[in-house]
């Protein structure tokens, strides 16, 4: 079930801004990659481009294709709802929906769209993307309280058990651990490799170290100065990227020289 | 006991009282109290001043002076200003707040002295204004069948618009809608009761009734709830609707499922609020079906009651017992605001997120 995708030649708008240039990128299926960068050079814009969210902000388009198992998921008769049902996303802050349990949070995906609910039993979809998330064991008692009275880390993984439980075969995810503590990190961190046995990850983060930990492929970004769009400097086998970049700049972002 | 240990202590003494500064006691507002009202003695004593609204006037400002004055003097100019502020909010939120409480009482003291289960049960028919009896019944039918209607009608409109301007409009046309709920807000209610007497009544040449007073608060209502709604449907926050995009939900169940839910109990607040504005709306009645002794349940034809023309014609009548039938009215409009309010909230609990 985990697709590749291939990104060519993509350009991203907001309105007039160029705010990414020219991206050239293969995701491996059943691989982690991770999108790393300075803060603004657009891993955040690429990312929600990848299953058509960019596209929600007015004004905000995109020129180029994204490749989903060679499909261009931007071809003009693709709809774009369809796009997010396959790829799937969990964001930086933790946006679990208030007005609904924890249980129904997890099968809000399912319930909203009943065909992906045919055949398939709740209760079991609520408890494989729990224990998938890392989640059921903290939680089994009280599955029908609100999924906002939960801690910062678990609404996250909370978010991540949502975000798996329509099944997509890729999943994106925007800095997940970057408001949690060590702990919850690692915690999404070992998930991050159990998922990859199923799924197609992408990872954006600012820690070096989480980047060399759990991703396969390190695709690095950078602006050429301000005001100007974000570039993919390099891309390639996260221990190359780590220990022997082409680029100077990826040398001097990854030993922390800038950035 | 070493030499530096008896220096930290030095230090730290001289710290605390650096920090430490003088401060009114504690009972300041008291006591500037007690110097202000001996003071306003001695000036009613010997000034033409007299009055009992003229002496609290008096004191009032006695007080902020005596008050700001020594804290001035003691505590420095920041605290002044402080105790200042602190007084004239509270002075004016009772001021707010003995005016809401005078009428409540006033209203439910008076209305209590006519009202009786005869008096929701009866009409006025064949009762004459000098004789007590007779009741709103007939007024009472006639505001839940004009009200009613009207916020049947209103509400969806109003909440459409709403999600509308909020989800969808982009461009001239929502300018255009924002700018036309801007005006309908400024709308006095006899002018949207006349433009329902001129358009409906005079120009299709329907007959006055109930039904037309309803379309004359629809116009009052879709303002007021357009308003709300799109404030409460303002502040769902983006990261939401985002992330049931990214499950694969269409924007439409989005916001039906995820954003109107979320702001539930504010759209229902507000869809009270306009209900409770209009129900003591009397002009635009009078204008479109202006008012009836007896029953008519016929939202559709002939003149209706309403409890506001019911009030303003007992009024009018000015006889003791009518008067007392008019305090009566008032007091039942008040209860059917009241209880109205607390079903919607009560709705809007049962239905809210299962908070912690
Ligand atoms: N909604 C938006 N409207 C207009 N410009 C935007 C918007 N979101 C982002 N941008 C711009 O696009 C560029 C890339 O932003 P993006 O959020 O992708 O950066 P990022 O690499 O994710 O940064 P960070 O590491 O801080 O999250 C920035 O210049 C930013 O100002
Ligand atoms: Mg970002």
């Amino acid at each position: 079930m985990a697709k590749r995708i291939d990104i060519e030649d993509l350009d991203i708008y907001y309105g007039d801004f160029k705010a990414v240039e020219g991206v050239n990128l293969a995701i491996e299926p059943k691989s982690v990659t991770a999108f790393i960068g300075p803060s603004g050079c657009g891993k955040s814009t690429v990312l929600r481009s990848i299953n058509r969210l960019h596209e929600v902000i007015p004004g905000a388009y995109t020129e180029g294709k994204v490749l989903l198992e060679g499909d261009d998921i931007y071809a003009p008769d693709v709809d774009p709802v369809n796009i997010r049902g396959l790829i799937g996303m969990v964001f930086q802050r933790p946006n679990p929906f208030p007005t609904m349990s924890i249980y129904d949070n997890v099968v809000a995906g399912l319930k909203l769209d009943r065909s992906k609910a045919k055949g398939k039993s709740l209760d079991d979809v609520v408890e494989k993307s729990l224990r998938g998330a890392n989640l059921w064991e903290e939680v089994k008692d009280r599955l029908a309280k609100p999924g906002a009275g939960l801690s910062g880390g678990q609404q996250q993984r909370l978010c991540i058990a949502r975000a798996i439980a329509v099944e997509p075969q890729v999943l994106l995810m925007d800095e997940p651990a970057s408001a949690l503590d060590p702990i919850s990190t690692l915690a999404i961190e070992d998930l991050v490799h159990e998922l990859k046995r199923n799924y197609t990850i992408v990872i954006v983060t600012h820690n070096m170290q989480q980047a060399a930990r759990v991703s396969d492929t390190t695709a690095f970004f950078n602006l050429a100065g301000i005001g100007q769009p974000g570039k993919l400097v390099e891309s390639g086998p996260t221990e190359t990227i780590f220990t022997s970049p082409k680029e100077r700049a990826t040398e001097d972002y990854i030993s922390g020289r800038f950035g | 006991m070493s030499v530096t240990d008896r220096d930290d202590a030095e230090v730290l003494e001289g710290l605390s009282s650096q920090l430490a500064m003088k401060t009114l006691p504690r009972f300041a507002a008291g006591y500037s109290a007690l110097i202000a009202a001996a003071l306003t003695a001695v000036i009613v004593a010997l000034t033409p001043a007299q009055g009992i609204a003229g002496s609290l006037v008096i004191l009032f400002l006695l007080y902020m002076v005596v008050q700001t004055g020594w804290s001035f003097a003691v505590e420095g100019r920041r605290f002044a200003v402080d105790r200042l502020a602190t007084t004239l909010v509270t002075t004016m939120f009772m001021i707010a707040l003995a005016a809401l409480v005078w009428i409540i009482t006033s209203v439910v003291i008076r209305g209590l002295s006519s009202f009786s289960v005869d008096f929701l049960t009866s009409t006025m028919r064949n009762v004459s204004p000098l004789r007590e009896g007779g009741g709103l019944l007939h007024a009472l039918v006639g505001t839940l069948e004009q009200v009613g209607m009207a916020a049947l009608i209103a509400v969806p409109i109003s909440i459409l618009v709403a999600i509308y301007l909020v989800e969808y409009g982009r461009g001239k046309l929502s300018t255009w809608v924002t700018f036309f709920v801007d005006v309908m807000t400024g709308v006095p209610s006899i002018v949207a009761g006349l433009f329902i007497y001129t358009f409906w009544v005079l120009t299709f040449g329907f007959e006055r009734s109930g039904f037309a007073a309803s379309l004359a608060l629809t116009i009052l209502m879709i303002p007021v709830i357009v308003r709300s709604t799109e404030e409460m449907l303002k502040i769902v926050p983006n990261d939401l609707r985002e992330a049931s995009y990214a499950l694969g939900v269409p924007k439409w169940k989005t916001i039906l499922r995820i954003v109107i839910p979320t702001a539930f109990g504010g759209i229902v607040t507000g869809i009270m609020l306009s209900i409770a504005r209009v129900a003591g709306e009397t002009a635009p009645l009078l204008l479109t079906t202006f008012l009836s002794q007896s029953m008519n349940g016929n939202l559709m034809a002939g003149p209706q009651a309403s409890i506001p023309t019911f009030v303003w014609d007992q009024i009018s009548s000015g006889t003791p017992a009518s008067i007392d039938r008019a305090w009566a009215g008032a007091l039942v409009l008040i209860l059917v605001v009241v209880i109205f309010y607390g079903l919607a909230r009560l709705v809007a609990k049962l239905t809210a997120p299962a908070s912690e």
